[in-house]
């Protein structure tokens, strides 16, 4: 849902700018460095702490957050709007007779904090009446007072909004130099500084800090009206500024003349390809619809990923928890007991909370669980789901996967999908040569347009460039392009997957879920893979 | 929370706009108490309240703009966050679209307040879910759902003597009832204004109909077919499409209001002429607060009429650069239709598909506003004016301008909240032709 997200932000959608619910509040620069005294949120958690254990509570926890985000939002040679935005506050989770209850407030005051947890017990209280499961929470280590911090190289946040304006103008301006009729270039930075404490005994004080930097380059044909837009291939990121370094040894020569980005990126240089490559859509030949052989690049394939593995994946859908929303999976748990073939034996998918530079990494999850890798689907076999501490009971494990997270101080914190990745290939093999034998096939760069059911079996994708393959060779670039997939089918028709030097990350900065609706960032990497024999359909239409 | 009365919102305000020595200012003061009970499985899952209040401070000196936020409103507090967005204010580069703080504006009054939703409690919130889950318990059937209230203030005041007040209400309830296979799911939504127009143990009903209706279904061939889509199942695309009602957009060139050869299609009959939009914040049963985010009024305004285009969205800046009036964004749209049910609308079907929900739809292509989706929760074939059997999910390609041009008969409106959009809805239910459905699903 992060696609809607961004068109509002841009102001694709109705004109005007919105920023997110969650990101309502304004601030100065100059706060943008600090953070909350450590002491002082010890002292505020404990009694948050004792005042649950005197309503009548059998676990309590606690976060005290302070959510930091800049956004700096340009068109063409126009810097649009600069917001910096703070929310401080303190959520209060309690378990009473085996019922959740949470409250929330942004008083940061011991009357406060005590009141949330009183609230809190009260509201668990009211709703245990009706309970007949009660919440069954797998054993978590208290790990005294640890903290963890994005290894960030340089502070997005106190980078000088002048030197971000310039660059963002510069990016532009070479783009409508390069044939963009319009340019949109957006920095969004985001920092949370998140203190956890429960009655485990833990007490955990981190430091997230997250940056992505998409830009849009939009070309017109004045006399057919026709219009074509190319998005950056950028990835958004668990980094500080040095993202924006686009380091030489990070670029990777792609297929069809396409510059691809690994750990660093090069925004002005994707800018500029993206104005050249919007002009050249223009006349473009529309695609004849039929089964492809589909070469997908890891800017694309997150995306794919993250819909038909991710989602599907994560415990609470397939159990149920959310029917009403994002709904629920085909991959249910006697799939897993009967051994289930997600994909072929070249499809090793893996989640993992841990991974450098991906935005998912954090020491511990948003209920104190110490971070990890884990298989879910090992050499094409459906192993493993993502599962919280209340869930994981159900999968015969005793340890949480650490996949609870919220986006606010604000919001009750429930399970949200790891960093989900295809592992590389064992063989060495690059894009170059996957393509060497295709004889039919469709190369596709950048994702587009998503759209999966709710079980997650049937979804249509869309890209940002589309080369088209014959015998071996890339011949032109195509239009009107997408592909319909049904999951285990998709999956199972994956031949190959290119080798860990062409592993790359991408992902979702606004990932929606939960009721109410409470946003993510979530990377997923891969090589390039390739799937055989999918359905192609032209998405070409005419008003008339 | 502390709920502010006009008076106490207006106390802060003024003093805030007092204290600035910038050009200009502007502060907007707004807070909430949300309440919420979720269930799922039969059972809650998690239930909460949250409060928050926060005051905005946007001060400009010539076309530098600055802002601040704080959430303590003691005098020392609110001189300091005012100093704070005159500081950044001094810091921005200048925006050359930069428009200045509104003048006095008269808005229309509007209802958006309800005595009865500020009132509920906790132990109403444990009921709706209990009233829920008891009846799909009671039919061996799977209940998950969502209630959400809240009750907040809004308020606004500038140095050009601008000032506005509104205190609003909401309840939004949805639930998914689902077979124990998993065979069959449905649906309900309800958003209403008042808690006596609210019933969860009558509401709950439609889903179980729903849930039971569509298990065992069967599979037809994609391709394209006379539908009638709920009015849950129109909003969707509907709210989408509304998106793209910006002037500015059409006039860029990058929109499918754009008129070939320059310009927008304002005036131009673009829908079958039975199609009627219109928002208007006091609608009787559908009040939203009459003014939009930045503080301009949201009046009465016809965007469809007969057909034709009558308006798109002019934000201030391109409103004066085109010589055209600014207009507030819409907080509602109204569809007009016709008198009949769905039921009805069907009765008088020979053969089609009757789709009770849209789900994750998503652009394909800005140029022709084709948008993708699925059915869920409830999909049906229609012979000789019957529901003949549940039908398995399909996936949609269809533009909603080309859908409605294909009108066959629009039914009688419903009040909804959008899944994915901000507008407050009334939607008919309507029978369309040739609606393109490009795949199967295995999904219920």
């Amino acid at each position: 849902m992060h696609r809607r997200d961004f068109m509002i932000l841009t102001g694709m959608g109705l004109g005007g700018l919105a920023v997110p619910r969650a990101f309502a509040q304004s601030v100065p620069a100059e706060v943008l460095g600090t953070r909350l005294d450590v002491a002082m949120k010890k002292a505020l958690a404990d009694t948050a702490l004792a005042a649950a254990n005197d309503a009548g509570a059998s676990y309590c926890d606690v976060r005290i957050g302070r959510y930091l985000q800049q956004f700096v939002i340009t068109r063409e040679d126009k810097v649009q709007n600069v917001v910096n935005t703070e929310s401080t506050g303190v959520g209060v989770r309690v378990l009473v007779n085996g019922t959740w209850g949470f409250s929330a407030t942004s008083d940061l005051t011991d009357k406060g904090v005590a009141g949330a947890a009183r609230q809190a017990a009260a509201i668990a209280k009211a709703n245990s009446k009706n309970q007949t499961a009660p919440v069954q929470l797998a054993k978590t280590p208290g790990v005294g007072e640890v903290a963890w911090a994005t290894p960030i190289r340089k502070n997005a946040m106190l980078v000088p909004i002048k030197e971000k304006v310039e660059l963002l103008l510069d990016v532009n301006a070479a783009a409508m130099k390069a044939g963009a009729d319009y340019v949109n270039t957006l920095m969004f930075l985001v920092n949370e500084q998140k203190y956890f404490a429960s009655t485990d005994g833990s007490y955990i004080d981190q430091d997230v800090h997250r940056i992505w930097v998409p830009t849009s380059a939009t070309a017109i044909d004045k006399k057919s009206g026709k219009f074509r837009t190319r998005d950056g291939i950028s990835a958004p990121a668990g980094m500080g500024y040095e993202y924006l370094d686009g380091a030489a040894g990070d670029k990777v020569k792609l297929p069809g003349g396409v510059i691809g980005y690994g750990k660093t990126y090069d925004l002005r240089e994707d800018a500029i390809a993206a104005a050249r490559q919007a002009r050249e859509k223009l006349t473009a030949p529309s695609v004849k619809p039929g089964k492809y052989d589909l070469v997908l690049d890891p800017s694309h394939l997150w995306l794919t990923i993250h819909e038909s593995v991710g989602h599907p994946l994560e415990l609470d859908r397939v159990l149920g928890y959310e029917a009403n929303y994002a709904g629920t999976s085909f991959a249910t748990l006697d799939k897993r007991k009967e051994k289930f073939q997600y994909g072929s034996d070249k499809v090793t998918l893996f989640a993992d909370k841990t991974q450098p530079g991906s935005l998912g990494a954090v020491g511990y999850d948003d209920e104190g669980v110490k971070t990890r890798r884990w298989d879910l689907v090992k050499d094409g076999t459906l192993v493993n789901y993502q599962a919280t501490r209340d869930q994981v009971h159900i999968l015969g494990e005793d340890a949480s996967h650490g996949c609870c997270y919220a986006d606010s101080w604000s919001s009750v914190q429930f399970q949200r999908m790891a960093n989900v990745s295809l592992a590389p290939g064992n063989k060495p093999l690059d894009a170059e040569a996957m393509i060497k034998d295709v004889e039919n096939g469709i190369y596709i760069v950048g994702d587009g347009s998503f759209s999966i059911d709710q079980q997650r079996y049937n979804a249509q994708f869309g890209g940002q460039l589309f080369y088209e393959i014959k015998n071996g060779k890339i011949t032109r670039m195509l239009e009107d392009v997408a592909y319909q997939i049904r999951t285990p089918e998709f999956w199972n028709s994956c031949v190959a997957v290119c080798d860990e030097s062409d592993y790359r990350l991408n992902g979702s900065f606004f990932d929606g879920k939960g009721q109410p609706s409470q946003s993510s960032a979530v990377s997923h990497g891969s090589s390039t893979t390739r799937f055989n024999g999918v359905n192609v359909i032209n998405t070409a239409r005419s008003l008339g | 929370m502390i709920m502010y009365t006009e008076e106490q919102a207006r106390a802060i305000l003024e003093k805030v706009v007092a204290l600035s020595k910038a050009d200009e200012c502007t502060a907007t003061l707004a807070g909430s108490t949300e309440g919420n009970v979720r269930f799922a499985l039969n059972n809650v899952s998690t239930s909460g309240v949250v409060s928050n209040v926060s005051l905005s401070v946007q001060v400009a000196y010539g076309k530098r703009v600055g802002t601040a936020t704080i959430n303590q409103f003691d005098d020392a507090s609110l001189e300091r966050v005012v100093r704070r967005a005159e500081e950044l204010a001094k810091l921005a580069p200048e925006n050359p679209e930069f428009m200045p703080a509104l003048p006095k504006q008269d808005y229309e009054s509007s209802k958006t307040f309800d005595d009865s939703i500020a009132a509920i409690t906790p132990e109403y919130r444990a009921e709706v879910a209990k009233d829920s889950i008891d009846p799909c318990k009671a039919e061996k059937l799977i209940a998950a759902g969502f209630l959400n209230d809240s009750v907040g203030f809004t308020a606004l005041a500038n140095s050009n003597g601008n000032f506005a007040y509104q205190r609003a209400t909401t309840l939004d309830y949805t639930c998914t009832v689902r077979t124990e296979d998993g065979s069959g799911s449905g649906w309900v939504g309800r958003n209403e204004d008042a808690v006596s127009k609210f019933d969860a143990s009558e509401a709950i009903r439609t889903g179980i109909a729903k849930a039971k209706g569509s298990a065992g279904a069967k599979a037809l061939e994609p391709g394209k077919y006379t539908v009638i889509l709920e009015p849950a199942a129109a909003a969707g695309l509907i709210s989408f499409m509304m998106f793209g009602f910006d002037a500015r957009q059409a006039d860029e060139g990058r929109s499918f209001l754009t008129k070939k050869g320059g310009g927008n299609k304002i005036g131009e009959k673009v829908f079958d002429s039975r199609v009627n939009m219109f928002s208007d914040p006091s609608h009787p049963g559908l009040a939203v607060v009459p003014w939009d985010g930045e503080g301009l009024p949201r009046d009465r305004v016809d965007i469809i009429k007969g057909g034709k285009v009558e308006q798109l969205r002019y934000s201030r800046y391109w409103a004066k650069l085109k010589e055209k009036d600014a207009l507030g964004v819409p907080g509602n749209l109204v569809m007009t239709g016709g008198t009949k049910s769905t039921a009805e609308l069907v009765a008088s079907t020979a053969r089609g598909v009757l789709v009770s929900r849209t789900w994750y739809i998503r652009l394909v292509d800005p140029q022709t506003m084709l948008l993708t989706g699925l059915t869920r929760d409830g999909t049906f074939y229609i012979e000789d004016g019957e529901i003949k059997y549940p039908i398995k999910n399909f996936r949609f390609n269809e533009s909603p301008v080309i859908m409605l041009n294909n009108v066959e008969e629009l039914g009688k409106p419903v009040r909804l909240s959008g899944d994915e959009s901000p507008l407050l809805m009334m939607i008919p239910p309507m029978k369309l032709r040739d609606f393109t459905f490009t795949s199967l699903s295995d999904a219920v």
